[in-house]
């Protein structure tokens, strides 16, 4: 079997004295999405933000155990690299307010001083607002800001400004949340053709969506990963009761 | 007796909706008479000759408020270059820490800076810069208009940065940008117009103050350029010829009055106007 892409062994996330997860341990396949399913409050939200170490810029914030991107020690890393290594879209979309959307999608490059010559930063522009299925409907607004877009065209264009950094993993923390059905059914379409090329980890609350959309699905529940495997079989057959019963909707 | 009771409350009702409109209508008063006074009396000296030329001696008619003019936009030059990189620094500082000890201490400093009269301001600048290097200047009297600047400054930074979404900053950070090009280059554009707007203001604020430069700036009828050496501005020739027993004295005191409301209101414009344009949509 394939090295995973990230792999978290004994992962424990702290606010304070108060324990938000409790070792977590899980390996998350390349090319794959992987679902980060619970209720509110049970920490899924914090997991995927101690991937790419936003977690520890809230004050108090703590961590335990290890978190591995390729085999590589993510809390050994340069924060800033690691997060280049790392997309991360987020619940609402927010696009930078002062930028055209041409500058929105290559905002990783530009804020971090990286020089590439026009017509390779033009490629990247296009390319990623491609993959993000966007490229048809602001092909020649490309010079606009990017906030005059719809919720579900600006979450898309966070997600295209993620895809430019070429990251090895993306995290989307419910980037559906804030959408309406139409803009979400959108997302969710892209999501399963972006996992052909990228590695994906989406949390949600919404049972529903990660079952549509994921091959793997982690259920968390009160910061304890209660149960991981292939969606169809956490789906069909839960071995943990709780998880039955958040799937049959008895809690949530 | 029912319906006499009905009909007083209405009558109380209608009194005090007519007083509020009335007295608000009030506050516009001052300004229009400020401005109509200064005006008539102001503008039949102002022409060109006025703004290029220097004072004349008394007894010849005629004569301008050049070194008052030059002498103004010095004392801002200085008092920017100081107030402005630090007020939004503190204010940056302020917005990104919501709570602690520097903090709290900053903002009650900032404040209580804000309440102290300008006068007593221009007496420490005097003992602090004057004394030591021995002559008043146009350096110690924009130390003394840049510390009245610094409090709007900060806390008009500190209010437009606190409403900039933290979602934009994460996003920023989740790109893997370093916390300082954050704030450069993505929190401070997005709240460009409200801190250009709170400079402006503060502009506007020390643009008239007489008192601190009394000791500092000290007044001069002649054109000087020299940044250590004592400069004429606007309020205080008003101050000083307003107060002389010269009738042609008096004229010039009212031009430079008019000139100095007419900057004055046009930097509150453009203020406004900026706050407008250049508002960021998020």
């Amino acid at each position: 079997m394939e090295s995973p892409v990230l792999k978290t062994e004994n992962f424990c996330a702290f606010f304070g004295a108060n324990q938000i997860l409790k070792n977590i341990s899980l390996e998350v396949t390349r090319n794959k999405l992987t679902a980060m399913m619970g209720p509110s409050g049970c920490g899924k939200t914090t997991l995927v933000r101690c991937i790419n170490r936003m977690h520890e810029l809230i004050p108090n914030a703590t961590v335990s155990g290890r978190m591995l991107l390729q085999g590589e020690d993510i809390y050994a890393m340069n924060p800033i690299l690691a997060r280049r290594k790392i997309g991360m879209v987020f619940q609402r979309p927010n696009p930078f307010p002062t930028m055209n959307i041409y500058d929105n999608v290559i905002a990783g490059y530009k804020l971090n001083g990286i020089r590439i010559d026009k017509a390779g930063l033009d490629g990247i522009v296009e390319e990623s607002l491609r993959k993000a299925a966007l490229w048809n409907e602001v092909k020649d607004n490309l010079y606009k800001k990017g906030t005059f877009l719809s919720g579900g065209q600006q979450q898309r264009l966070c997600i295209a400004r993620a895809l430019a950094m070429k990251p090895e993993i993306m995290l989307l923390d419910e980037p559906t949340s804030a959408l309406d059905p139409k803009s979400t059914a959108h997302i969710e379409e892209l999501m399963i053709e972006l996992k052909q090329t990228v590695t994906i980890i989406l949390v949600t609350h919404n049972i529903a969506q990660a079952a549509r959309t994921s091959d793997f699905t982690a259920f968390i529940y009160l910061g304890e990963l209660v149960e991981f495997g292939p969606t169809k079989k956490l789906f069909t057959v839960p071995q943990d009761k709780r998880t039955e019963e958040y799937l049959t909707g008895k809690f949530g | 007796m029912q319906r006499d009771k009905f009909l007083f409350r209405l009558l109380k009702d209608r009194l005090f909706k007519t007083a509020v409109s009335i007295f608000s209508f009030c506050s516009i008063l001052p300004l229009v008479f400020i401005l109509f006074y200064i005006t008539k009396n102001g503008i039949a000296v102002i022409n060109w000759q006025f703004l290029t030329q220097l004072p004349k001696p008394v007894g010849e008619s005629g004569g301008g408020i050049s070194n008052a003019i030059v002498g103004t936009l010095m004392l801002l030059v200085v008092a920017c270059t100081l107030a402005v990189p630090l007020g939004i620094s503190a204010g940056i500082y302020l917005a990104e820490h919501k709570t602690g000890k520097l903090s709290y201490l900053v903002r009650l400093c900032v404040e209580i800076l804000h309440g102290i009269p300008s006068i007593v301001i221009g007496i420490i600048a005097y003992v602090w810069i004057v004394k030591p290097l021995r002559t008043f200047s146009a350096f110690s009297g924009g130390i003394a208009l840049a510390i009245m600047m610094l409090p709007v400054i900060v806390r008009t930074a500190e209010e437009t940065l606190k409403l900039i979404p933290e979602t934009l900053k994460e996003a920023s950070l989740a790109l893997g940008v370093p916390y300082y090009k954050t704030i450069l280059k993505v929190v401070v554009p997005a709240g460009l117009s409200g801190l250009v707007t709170g400079i402006i203001l503060s502009i506007a604020r020390v643009a008239g103050e007489t008192a601190p430069l009394l000791f500092t700036a000290f007044g001069n009828p002649f054109m000087n350029l020299n940044l250590f050496k004592p400069v004429n501005s606007l309020p205080l020739l008003v101050f000083n010829y307003a107060a002389s027993p010269y009738p042609e004295w008096h004229g010039l005191a009212w031009g430079a009055s008019l000139v100095l409301v007419v900057f004055v209101l046009l930097l509150n414009f453009f203020a406004k106007f900026m706050t407008k344009k250049w508002k960021v949509r998020f």
